[in-house]
């Protein structure tokens, strides 16, 4: 203890205590504050880091969610149009073939018609034809028949036997 | 890192020779004209213990070595400080090393074995005489002005207050240009942070760590790096110096009970949960308790630098004075060996020290819970 005591140096003491506080204070304005507040800002920008990218993590997955249901919809969607479309043409496929039939038959009808008037038409005229051919044949024979007494005979003879047989 | 590691082992290695060139001062006057070969056995160990002995004390000059056969030393002087009845201030080379009486505003000093005594002109010591007043007995004192000079201590001290700023400014600065570090940041931050997580935060708390990392950072950087100064064949002795480890002490146990809580006082004064006679009988050990620790700091520090720097220099002593060259080298291995020992030991004795600087003021802020007193 003497030892210590004789050891122990009062300017010594003064100038490493007046030193220690000088770097204390230097420091604690200087390099600390700076230090700790630079190392604080960095651990809380790492931690704000890694939760924003959970966060958009978490986030992406809800749009990849939203971009699947999306795509469903629309493939959903195109699928019934184009069932509506095939329907719709087959209907009009339909409609257009129906409509022509009945034109078509309408048509034939129509023609049909007609050709029968104008058979009637004909029928009535190579008739009226017919009967004057046949006075005109008529009248021809009978001139021939009753140029002779006994042809007028014969043909009177004749005419009374197809009166007998009908 | 590796980089300093490797400055450190180099130094490591170069210490022993470098050392022991730094000669003492005194007591080798009778032997300034003779080469140290023709010592006797006796001589060469009373010249060792005085190689120790002054390596690890203070000087007022900064010698760097000593040619032994010519008595010449190399360095350069330091600035004395007195105070006596007025100022003095002159350069050390004033005593010549301690050979010669200096005179200042017609006072004479005498530098005797790192000590500033007052004298006549010729030279003799000036003492006071008082009679104890118990056993009647004279006491004889030798006068001895108040020393306020910039000693080897003050002046590396000084030096290392310089540096450590210096670098830890640097560190701060380069957080300017971005928050990823950069410079020396990159081998400090780890340092500062373990200091904050492992040091501060797990004994002081969560809550009140803050205010205190100031103090704590400062002490850390400042004994760790005076310890890795003092391993330099430049460094001297200043962490294994008793005014040094007692100035720090001295600091933490002022901060301690300036910063302590209700809590603190009442742990110590009427320590709760046990019954009254109890607490009477704890008192007084608890109020010497409050002495020890900061007692127990600052003996640590001294006590194991100190010990650190006698070990090295006895067994640097021992190479010289083994004439064979087997325990010559066997004696080098040995302090190469110690000298990494000592490396760690630096670091360790920081750390302990502000671990329990930490420590001591995890009581002074603790709050217990209030109904913790009733509880128990």
């Amino acid at each position: 203890m003497d030892k210590l005591l004789s050891e122990f140096s009062i300017g010594l003491f003064f100038w490493q205590t007046v030193l220690f506080l000088a770097l204390l204070f230097l420091l604690r304005k200087y390099a600390w504050k700076p230090i700790l507040n630079a190392v604080n800002e960095r651990e809380e920008k790492i931690a704000d880091s890694l939760e924003l990218a959970d966060k958009t993590k978490a986030e992406i997955e809800t749009l990849k969610a939203q971009n699947a249901d999306l795509l469903k919809e629309a493939r959903a969607e195109r699928d019934a149009m184009i069932k509506d479309a095939k329907a719709t043409a087959t209907q009009m496929k339909e409609d257009a073939k129906s409509i022509a039939k009945e034109e078509g038959n309408k048509m034939i009808a129509s023609a049909k018609k007609s050709i029968n008037a104008e058979k009637a038409a004909a029928i009535s005229e190579l008739k009226t034809e017919v009967a004057g051919f046949a006075l005109d044949i008529a009248e021809k024979v009978v001139r021939v028949e009753l140029a002779s007494d006994a042809k007028q005979k014969e043909l009177a003879e004749k005419l009374v036997e197809d009166i007998n047989l009908n | 890192m590796y980089k300093v590691v490797r400055i450190l082992l180099v130094l490591a290695v170069l210490s022993p020779a470098v050392l022991f060139a730094n000669e003492p001062e005194h007591g080798h006057d009778e032997h300034a004209t003779s080469p140290s070969a023709e010592l006797t056995p006796a001589e060469k160990r009373k010249q060792n213990t005085e190689y120790v002995k002054h390596h690890t004390s203070d000087s007022h000059d900064f010698g760097l070595f000593t040619n032994q056969s010519t008595g010449k030393h190399y360095g350069f002087p330091l600035p004395v400080i007195l105070w006596d009845e007025g100022l003095h201030f002159f350069m050390s080379s004033k005593f010549e090393h301690g050979h010669v009486v200096a005179e200042s505003k017609g006072n004479f000093y005498k530098l005797d074995h790192g000590k500033i005594y007052k004298t006549d002109a010729e030279g003799t010591i000036l003492t006071k005489t008082r009679i104890d007043k118990k056993s009647g007995e004279e006491i004889v004192a030798q006068l001895k002005p108040l020393d306020f000079s910039i000693t080897r201590n003050v002046f590396v001290t000084l030096l290392m207050v310089i540096f450590i700023f210096f670098i830890f400014r640097k560190t701060a600065k380069s957080y300017q240009s971005g928050l990823a570090p950069s410079g020396p940041a990159k081998f400090l931050e780890p340092i500062v942070i373990f200091v904050r997580d492992e040091i501060a935060i797990p004994n002081i708390g969560e809550k009140h760590y803050k205010k205190y990392m100031n103090y704590l950072l400062t002490v850390f950087f400042f004994i760790w790096f005076l310890n890795l100064f003092g391993m330099t064949p430049l460094g001297g002795n200043v962490t294994g110096n008793i005014a040094l480890t007692f100035a720090l002490a001295m600091i933490t146990f002022i901060i301690t009970h300036a910063t302590a809580k209700k809590d603190y006082w009442l742990h110590i004064f009427w320590m709760p949960g046990i019954p009254w006679p109890m607490k009477i009988l704890l008192a007084p050990i608890e109020v010497i308790g409050v002495f020890v620790k900061p007692f127990a700091l600052m003996i640590r520090l001294y006590a194991n630098m100190l010990a650190g720097h006698i070990v090295l220099g006895s067994l640097i002593a021992a190479v010289y004075y083994f004439s064979n060259y087997g325990a010559k080298g066997a004696f080098l291995g040995l302090t190469f060996f110690m000298n990494i020992i000592e490396l760690l030991v630096c670091v360790l004795q920081a750390y302990i020290f502000t671990m329990l600087t930490a420590l001591y003021f995890g009581s002074a802020s603790a709050e217990h819970e209030h109904d913790h007193a009733e509880a128990h």
